[in-house]
């Protein structure tokens, strides 16, 4: 009830938050991609950058949030970027390589060496079996560390409030301060809601993502 | 020993019985195949044995005890069990997959060390280099003699065999066989072997069982099976070529002519050559006073030669022993395209011989006195 | 016989001369800022700090393990088999949930101080212990578990001497994941009154001194990192040599 009258009272700021929160977690993703992709296809034609690239993204995984965030914030002062939400998306878009990297290189990796040489058969060059036969077959496995990427993202997320990058988590260290048990509610309900509800969605999108002839019957 | 006495299946939420009112019986120390198409319900009888599917009605019963009355463990520990799959325990080494039997039975450890060795020595391989290695690190034929010498471990009198060999390549199949035939004659063990392969049924079996949708067809030698199927079920699925399959089935020694007209090293070739002129003989085979076999003389060669019958004897490039099966013979008088083999026993003396003809005889009811390019073979012994 | 790629072991050198120089400049900065003037003046405090987090994370993690584990065999026993695909989506949906709304929501209801702490740190230990104990019996070969009941062990020789080693890397890996994210869970345990390293952490991010962040942040990404490779060892050492996994 108490968690009710708090929302009827503050949905202007719940939304707010939650527009902040996705914000901040959308940015970080699309730049994820952006160098995770890129770096699991890298890798997947190297070996010794794989072992190496692989061991960073999972030490870096190892490492605490709040202590990556803690030390994001020394290192990003320098730039000027100390506090907000600069350091929150530097920190997402790391913890979120290591799935989409490793989903990535994983995918790529899994397709079946015969089909390749069938496409180099065919006379297609490297880059163009790599676009229309690698790529198209590892898509939903490179969905899925996204999907990943971004559930994680959604929980490191909150406590990025702590640095002043706002979104939902802001309600639960402001609840916490304040011993006001509806706010913390309502900012920890939301924000699992919200990695609930975007896993569930991006869990059909990834269903669709597998091609029609790859899909089980 | 063992004993089905009308025994059904019904599975739960069916009314179709998988196994319905079988009773036969299997005598100690024999091997019975249980044989059929898929789904025909082989498996499920043989797993009713040791009560991995429970007995719908009827009695099982292993040496007059009944198999439901006894403690499921103790029943299970006390037969020996081997799958298609193999089975073997993948975290587990070799010496630890055959011994978890005897382990279960508080066996001491010198005892279970002892033979784990004799086992791993029985299939041939050697214990110093096996004995501590994973599954994963043996080869296909390898990990099926470890499934199978893991079932004998505690030297059960019965053991339950399905598919043992399937899931191996034609040839190590057939070695695995031999061996596995080699080890029996000297184990006797009651055996229910399952399988879908009629050759495979026809070679192991002294007792084949042919199942069709959970009923007992034929329950029979392999012999009778071929000679005598008793349907037309058993006559497609034992397959049209029935007659040379029991080529698999009978022994050189069962066909072969015993004591082939010959002559000795030291006969005088002058007789033997006019001997050879009057019975329209082209060659004859030569042996020494033991009847050991050394060759054979060409008549054209023998034909006015003064001398002794060894001056011109020409070594035998292929010879049988009695034991092999008559399939083996065939495909070496094929390979070497004559139309005889002499049979020999591990002396070398001389026993037999085997040609087309009595081959023929064997399989079909035709049977020719001539004996092609090398003429009229009989049993007259020494010219 | 060292020498015998050149070319893999010149890239071996240039990889190994970014990590020095990455090691280099991370010590450099670290020292700018003031940690290792702060570690030298208050080992006490770290001290007893990092004491804390480790009693955290341990007696956490115990539970998390003594429960998940009986768990997830019990869900793989007998007729709770039909709950299996439910109950690991379920656990699914469970570990999307946020840690820090764990935290949050078990002090509205518990109050503050360690057992606050420690309770949020079982429960959201406990998901990937069950899942993985679930998946890892579940995926244990029919066929062994058929030959293991055909040459006459009873249920329990058939769980500890087949199912409990075969399933044991996945079970051991569900603890690692649990116990690492557990270290990066109990920071926040300060937020509740837990104590541990947090207390540095979120006391230096507000106080804007990187030095007393630093003197949290570093013990604790080494501790996680640490506990990782601890875990490596002891599933390398546990599980059977048998068993190959990628």
């Amino acid at each position: 009830m108490e968690i009710w009258h708090f929302i009827t009272q503050n949905w202007r700021e719940l939304i707010t938050l939650f527009g902040e929160h996705a914000y901040i977690v959308g940015i970080a993703i699309i730049i994820a991609i952006f160098t995770g992709v890129p770096i699991g296809i890298w890798i997947s034609f190297n070996k010794k950058a794989a072992e190496i690239v692989l061991y960073i993204a999972g030490i870096i995984m190892t490492v605490p949030s709040i202590a990556l965030f803690g030390i994001m914030i020394p290192v990003l002062s320098i730039f000027g970027h100390g506090i907000g939400s600069v350091p929150a998306v530097v920190a997402l878009v790391l913890y979120a390589q290591l799935p989409i990297i490793r989903n990535t290189y994983a995918a790529i990796k899994n397709v079946n060496p015969n089909i390749i040489d069938a496409g180099v058969g065919m006379g297609m060059t490297r880059s163009q079996v790599l676009l229309k036969v690698q790529l198209p077959m590892a898509l939903s496995i490179i969905f899925a560390g996204v999907r990943v990427a971004v559930v994680m993202s959604i929980g490191i997320g909150a406590i990025a409030a702590y640095i002043g990058a706002g979104g939902l988590g802001h309600y639960i260290f402001m609840g916490i301060n304040q011993t006001y048990d509806a706010m913390i509610k309502v900012g920890a309900i939301s924000v699992a809601i919200m990695a609930i509800g975007v896993d569930y969605i991006f869990g059909l999108i990834e269903n669709r993502l597998v091609s029609k002839g790859l899909r089980l019957s | 020993m063992i004993t089905f006495e009308r025994v059904s299946k019904i599975y739960p939420g069916t009314n179709i019985p998988a196994i319905d009112n079988v009773r036969f019986e299997v005598p100690e120390g024999e091997i019975c195949v249980i044989i059929g198409p898929s789904g025909c319900g082989k498996t499920t009888l043989m797993r009713m044995i040791n009560r991995l599917i429970p007995i719908t009605s009827g009695v099982i019963s292993i040496k007059g005890q009944n198999v439901s009355e006894m403690d499921v463990i103790k029943l299970r520990r006390s037969i020996g069990y081997a799958i298609q799959q193999i089975g073997l325990f993948p975290h587990m080494t070799v010496y630890d997959n055959i011994a978890t039997v005897p382990r279960l039975l508080k066996w001491d450890k010198q005892r279970i060390a002892a033979r784990v060795d004799e086992l791993l020595s029985l299939v041939g391989l050697e214990p110093d280099i096996f004995r501590f290695r994973y599954p994963r690190e043996l080869s296909g034929g390898q990990a099926q003699r470890i499934g199978v010498v893991r079932a004998l471990a505690t030297d059960p009198p019965v053991m339950l065999m399905d598919e043992p060999f399937g899931a191996i390549d034609p040839i190590n199949r057939e070695v695995l066989q031999d061996e596995f035939l080699r080890i029996q004659e000297k184990v006797k063990k009651t055996i229910i072997f399952v399988t879908h392969d009629i050759h495979e049924a026809i070679k192991m079996g002294d007792k084949i069982a042919l199942l069709e949708t959970g009923r007992l067809v034929q329950y029979d030698t392999p012999e009778g099976l071929l000679v005598n199927p008793k349907n037309r079920f058993v006559k497609d699925f034992v397959g049209a070529d029935r007659a040379l399959k029991r080529l698999d089935l009978l022994k050189v020694k069962d066909a072969m002519m015993q004591n082939p007209v010959h002559c000795h090293m030291e006969d005088d070739a002058e007789v033997v050559s006019q001997h050879m002129l009057e019975n329209e003989l082209t060659f004859l085979l030569v042996a020494d006073q033991n009847e050991k076999l050394h060759g054979y003389v060409n008549h054209y060669e023998l034909k006015g030669h003064h001398g002794k019958v060894k001056d011109l004897v020409r070594p035998m490039t292929i010879t049988v022993k009695p034991e092999q099966n008559l399939k083996d013979a065939l495909s070496k008088m094929l390979s070497y395209d004559i139309g005889i083999v002499v049979v020999v026993d591990d002396d070398g003396k001389l026993l037999g011989v085997l040609n087309t003809r009595t081959l023929l005889s064997v399989v079909g009811e035709t049977y020719d006195e001539r004996g092609g390019v090398w003429g009229k073979i009989t049993s007259r012994g020494r010219i | 016989m060292i020498d015998v790629k050149p070319a893999s072991s010149g890239s071996d050198r240039i990889w190994m001369w970014i990590a020095i120089g990455t090691a280099f400049a991370g010590g450099a900065f670290v020292q700018r800022m003031g940690f290792f003037d702060f570690v030298q003046k208050n080992p006490g405090e770290i001290w007893k700090l990092l004491l804390e987090h480790i009693q955290l994370v341990g007696i956490s993690s115990a539970i998390s393990i003594s429960i998940g584990v009986p768990m997830g065999i019990l869900l793989t026993r007998g007729f709770m088999r039909r709950y299996r695909d439910w109950v690991l989506n379920f656990l699914g949906i469970c570990q999307t949930v946020p840690s820090l709304a764990v935290i949050a929501i078990s002090m509205t209801y518990i109050g503050i101080g360690p057992k606050t702490a420690i309770f949020a740190l079982v429960i959201y230990g406990l998901m990937p212990i069950i899942r993985n104990a679930v998946a890892g019996l579940a995926g244990v070969d029919q066929v062994i578990l058929d030959a293991g009941r055909g040459m006459g062990m009873n249920s329990r020789q058939l769980l500890f001497r087949v199912e409990l080693p075969n399933a044991m890397y996945i079970i051991l890996t569900g603890i690692r994941t649990s116990t690492v994210i557990n270290v990066g869970t109990a920071a926040m345990s300060f937020l509740v009154g837990g104590g541990g390293l947090g207390d540095l952490i979120f006391t230096g991010i507000a106080m804007v001194d990187p030095a007393y962040m630093l003197a949290g942040a570093i013990p604790t990404a080494c501790l996680a990192v640490f506990m990782n490779w601890g875990f490596g060892k002891i599933e390398k050492w546990i599980v059977s040599p048998g068993l190959v996994y990628d």
